[in-house]
């Protein structure tokens, strides 16, 4: 009886201009279009896309955070997941939440629902982390298959071509596992207006993170969030020899 | 005698009442100050007598939608939204300049909208389509239109020209027979009322069918057949008793390619030059008798329904092309910059463009008032008619005023504007001029206030 979990997470719509608040706190949400985290979609379309090839039996869309998060598991259940996990997370405890949190959280689900795959997203767009998938499969004491670019299950192993900085590397590992899913590993699918309906009526669950056993204590604090420093103009030259005398004079070499 | 009150959401306060005033100023401070929330109301056929009358039913009670409902969708409407918007800006916007400048038919993406569910929005699943209202329909038609207007027009007529009449009219066997194939964007189907000597005097229809055994068979030229080169089936109209006047003219349904049937040449149009628009010819075309739709002698009472809903398609399809010509107004009122500063700064621009805005929005929400009436099964005709009466008179004001913030920019291929301009032209005329809008809007408003 084949489950995989999939990690969804609502954050600031890729296309939006970021500001950060005045009391330099975090940046402004209120207000701001939230979509699913572009990674999370490729990797729901990777479960669902197993799921259609008969290698899985169901896929579990999970997300943790306040109440709007339940608007990412739905547009998830209308790709194709046939229910939805909300794990309640707000207030301050949502603002420090990070990817230790999360993966307790998701380490948990996975015994909890006996899941065969975890399968998220390789990093958020918010915090570009890329941490999670990684501690969830130590937590799990799991094999992970990171930067997915490729996924296919034989018997109870699974081949992952992964890319890493050298070009592709592919690796087997074997079932439970976990896998993040990279830029190239499929296209995700629009949500079809039957799926948006059928969606309507596949059951979303709630629990708090105390239901699961996780502490949701944070070991890092947020200082300051800055805005990148303002580019300046640059400086034309016309010869090989001028570059290198400008960028001797400046200090750069 | 009883009070009527209907209280939406918060401190928006509707009162109606049916017995002579009561003590008016009195209820308004009880009701704002205990703020009770609710249910809207759904504005009904004004009665004749003294004011207007709401029975408890239309208090939302039954499911209608309701003012707070303009306000903001329900989820799953903001879901299909969404995915509309995904889907025309990532693979329609790209390619409509391309589109237009080609006059190509984009075949792949109607294919693609058919497997979203989006060419069949309001066929039930058993049919084949995606079972849903037509408020999701004109929020699709919009954002599709958003991305190409050509691509809107394609889903509008086949959605409401073609589909709608079958859908309200049809036998099951003809449901079967000539909508579930149209569903999954494999094929398109076209709408046949206008002829070369009537557009808008279609009562007038010309194109006589007669019976001969066991078949109709249709002589005449239908004009202005939008999508006709591209379909693969049509409904038309053509009188088979002349002596009823427009009480003679029947619907048929009439497959294409068909032998008797043949297109005349593609128009080459100002916009929706994506869209082919021809002459439909028949010459001694002969159909099955089980090829009529409705009841012999229904054809300008289906005409007339169909195209009541047809107004929401072109209404909807007038609000994304209005929304596109904005967005790429205000766009570039960021970033050119004259005088030292952005020309967003500039009140001549900064007007413009709160003028256009909200043309648009005022637009929009009659569009969703007629949707949500249509979907409640009130009348919804006066409403369908200032909807695309607005909309469409929206796209030419906010196409014409997007060239004029672009300056020079707007009036080359370069800038999306210029097609805008000519996209939005059509939206005037057809499916009913704004004449005829005009004329619509005050036969209704003249039937409701009886002296």
């Amino acid at each position: 009886m084949s489950r995989v979990l999939v990690g969804v997470k609502r954050v600031i719509d890729y296309a939006v201009k970021i500001r950060v608040k005045p009391d330099q706190s975090g940046v402004v949400t209120d207000g701001v279009k939230h979509s699913m985290n572009p990674f999370c979609e490729i990797a729901v379309e990777e479960a669902v896309k197993l799921k259609e090839k008969k290698f899985i039996k169901e896929v579990v869309a999970v997300s943790c955070g306040p109440s709007q998060v339940t608007e990412t598991i739905r547009t998830a259940l209308a790709m194709g997941c046939d229910r939805g996990i909300h794990v309640e997370v707000s207030g301050k405890d949502y603002e420090a939440m990070g990817p230790l949190q999360i993966s307790k959280i998701f380490a948990a689900l996975a015994k909890k629902e006996e899941a065969s795959l975890v399968i998220l997203g390789k990093q958020a767009i918010d915090d570009d982390c890329n941490q999670t998938g990684q501690m969830t499969a130590a937590l799990l004491d799991w094999p992970q298959g990171t930067f997915a670019s490729e996924v296919t299950i034989d018997g109870e192993t699974v081949k992952v071509v992964r890319e890493i900085d050298g070009g592709l590397e592919t690796i087997k590992i074997s079932m439970p596992a976990v896998l993040t899913a990279d830029l190239r590993l499929n296209t995700p699918r629009y949500a079809t207006l039957p799926n948006i309906m059928k969606a309507k009526k596949k059951k979303i669950a709630n629990m708090k993170p105390a239901d699961l056993g996780v502490d949701m204590v944070s070991r890092v604090e947020v200082l300051r969030v800055d805005e990148p420093p303002t580019r300046l103009a640059g400086v034309k030259v016309e010869t090989v020899d001028d570059l290198v005398a400008k960028l001797k004079a400046n200090g750069t070499i | 005698m009883g009070l009527m009150i209907a209280v939406v959401n918060v401190s928006i306060i509707d009162i109606v009442y049916r017995s002579q005033k009561p003590c008016l100023s009195w209820l308004l401070g009880w009701l704002s100050m205990s703020q009770i929330h609710t249910i809207g109301i759904v504005p009904l056929s004004l009665s004749p007598h003294l004011s207007p009358s709401l029975s408890l039913s239309a208090l939302g009670l039954c499911g209608c939608r309701s003012l707070s409902s303009l306000a903001e969708l329900p989820e799953m409407h903001q879901m299909m939204r969404q995915t509309s918007r995904d889907y025309a800006d990532r693979e329609l916007a790209p390619i409509a300049g391309k589109l237009d400048k080609e006059h190509l038919f984009p075949a792949r993406q109607v294919r693609e909208l058919g497997a979203m569910g989006v060419m069949a929005v309001e066929v039930p699943e058993a049919l084949g389509g995606a079972g849903m209202d037509y408020l999701a329909y004109s929020l699709a038609v919009e954002e599709i239109s958003r991305g190409c207007g050509s691509t809107g027009c394609v889903v509008s007529v086949n959605n409401s020209l073609y589909i709608g009449p079958i859908l309200k009219f049809g036998t099951p066997e003809q449901k079967d027979q000539w909508i579930t194939p149209f569903t999954n964007g494999e094929k398109v189907g076209c709408f046949a009322l206008s002829e070369p000597d009537n557009g808008s005097d279609a009562g007038a229809a010309s194109t006589l069918a007669r019976q001969e055994g066991e078949e109709w068979v249709l002589n005449g030229t239908k004009a202005w057949i939008s999508n006709c080169w591209d379909a693969s089936a049509t409904v038309v109209f053509a009188t088979t008793d002349k002596s009823l006047k427009h009480k003679g003219i029947s619907a048929f349904l009439v497959p294409m390619p068909h032998p008797g049937l043949s297109l005349g040449k593609k128009e080459d149009k100002l916009g929706i030059r994506a869209t082919s628009t021809a002459n439909l010819i028949l010459e001694d075309c002969r159909i099955p008798l089980g090829n009529m739709l409705g009841p012999r002698g229904s054809g300008f009472k289906i005409a007339m329904q169909t195209l009541d809903g047809g107004r929401i398609g072109i209404a909807s399809q007038a609000l994304g092309i209005a929304q596109a010509a904005l967005d790429c107004a205000v766009d570039y009122a960021h970033k050119r910059t004259a005088f030292g500063a952005p020309i967003g700064k500039l009140q001549a621009v900064q007007f413009k463009l709160a003028d256009m805005a909200v043309a648009v929005e005022s637009a929009r929400l009659l569009t969703w008032k007629a949707a949500m009436l249509k979907d409640a099964k009130k009348t919804f005709t006066k409403e369908a008619a200032m909807a695309k009466l607005s909309a469409s008179e929206a796209a030419t004001f906010c196409g014409h005023q997007s060239i004029q913030v672009l300056g020079g920019m707007g009036y080359v291929t370069d800038m999306p504007a210029e097609r805008h301009y000519r996209d939005a032209r059509i939206t005037e005329i057809y499916e009913g001029t704004s004449e005829i809008q005009r004329l619509v809007i005050a036969g209704q408003l003249l039937k409701e206030y009886v002296p």
